[in-house]
């Protein structure tokens, strides 16, 4: 059995979302999480360019790619500045010692 | 064959940039994947996209978490996470089996062939909104640099106590 270049890629796109799923349900370390985040967001950017190209609308799936890559990448600005204010002002990054909205 | 490669390449980076237990490794493993993410985006025919991938994917994106995990430090923590492993499991099965299930059947069924115009028009004059976000959001970046790099705060009464007794 061969599969064609489209399911190679659905497959990639399905195994990122599940990877960066399972990590942002189960790792507890800020930085981690936002790890887990850009592994989900890159699965999203490779289906809109697939997406583009198997409904014949190339330039369109790529313009909103580069719109993911700057929203995720501002995302995880973002976030990491957090992450490092959080560390700051709390001395940790455990997601769990972080569940209160107390000093 | 390539496509083969690079996908089980993009795997085995993602799944180890979960794994790691130290952020260092953890980020310059997710590098990789943005790496091998430009190669198959190149692959697919979106060079141009490739390249910013790989500029700020892997390069930008990777700098900023190493300074951000130099400026934390590394951190051992519990390896039990906070949603129970069964749950998240089933969680993640359900979502994959979901998505496999939505997207496989649509795969090599052909689409409509709709009139594609240039790159360059459809960017610039077809997704204004677009571009104005794109703006709006890399001032927001530069916001968050300025937090990621302002200095910390003399410590006032309340907070002092309060890292004192944690």
């Amino acid at each position: 059995m061969t599969l064609s270049i489209p399911s190679i890629v659905i497959l990639v796109v399905v195994g990122l979302l599940g990877v960066g799923l399972y990590a942002m349900l189960t790792v507890r370390n800020l930085i981690k999480v936002i790890v887990g985040l850009q592994i989900m967001v890159k699965g999203a950017m490779i289906a809109l360019v697939l997406a583009g190209r198997l409904q014949g609308q190339e330039n369109l799936g790529q313009s909103l790619a580069l719109t993911v890559i700057v929203a995720d990448t501002i995302v995880a600005v973002i976030g990491l500045a957090l992450a490092v204010q959080v560390r700051r002002a709390f001395g940790t990054l455990d997601l769990k010692a972080l569940t209160t909205l107390r000093r | 064959m390539l496509h083969i490669l690079n996908a089980v390449g993009i795997l085995i980076c993602a799944i180890q940039a979960i794994r790691s237990q130290r952020l260092i490794v953890s980020a310059l493993w997710l590098a990789g994947a943005s790496a091998l993410v430009a190669l198959e985006l190149y692959l697919l025919g979106a060079p141009e996209i490739a390249v910013i991938e790989l500029s700020v994917g892997a390069g930008l994106v990777t700098v900023l978490f190493v300074f951000a995990i130099n400026l934390t430090g590394e951190e051992a923590l519990d390896v039990k996470g906070l949603v129970r492993e069964p749950l998240a499991l089933a969680v993640l099965a359900l979502t994959v089996g979901l998505l496999a299930f939505l997207l496989v059947p649509g795969i090599d069924r052909a689409g409509p062939s709709l009139a594609d115009a240039p790159f360059k028009v459809v960017l610039w004059d077809e997704r204004q909104m677009d571009l104005i976000l794109q703006a709006v959001l890399v001032f927001c970046g530069v916001l968050g640099v300025i937090g990621l790099l302002s200095e910390q705060e003399p410590a006032t009464g309340d907070s002092a106590d309060t890292e004192k007794s944690t």
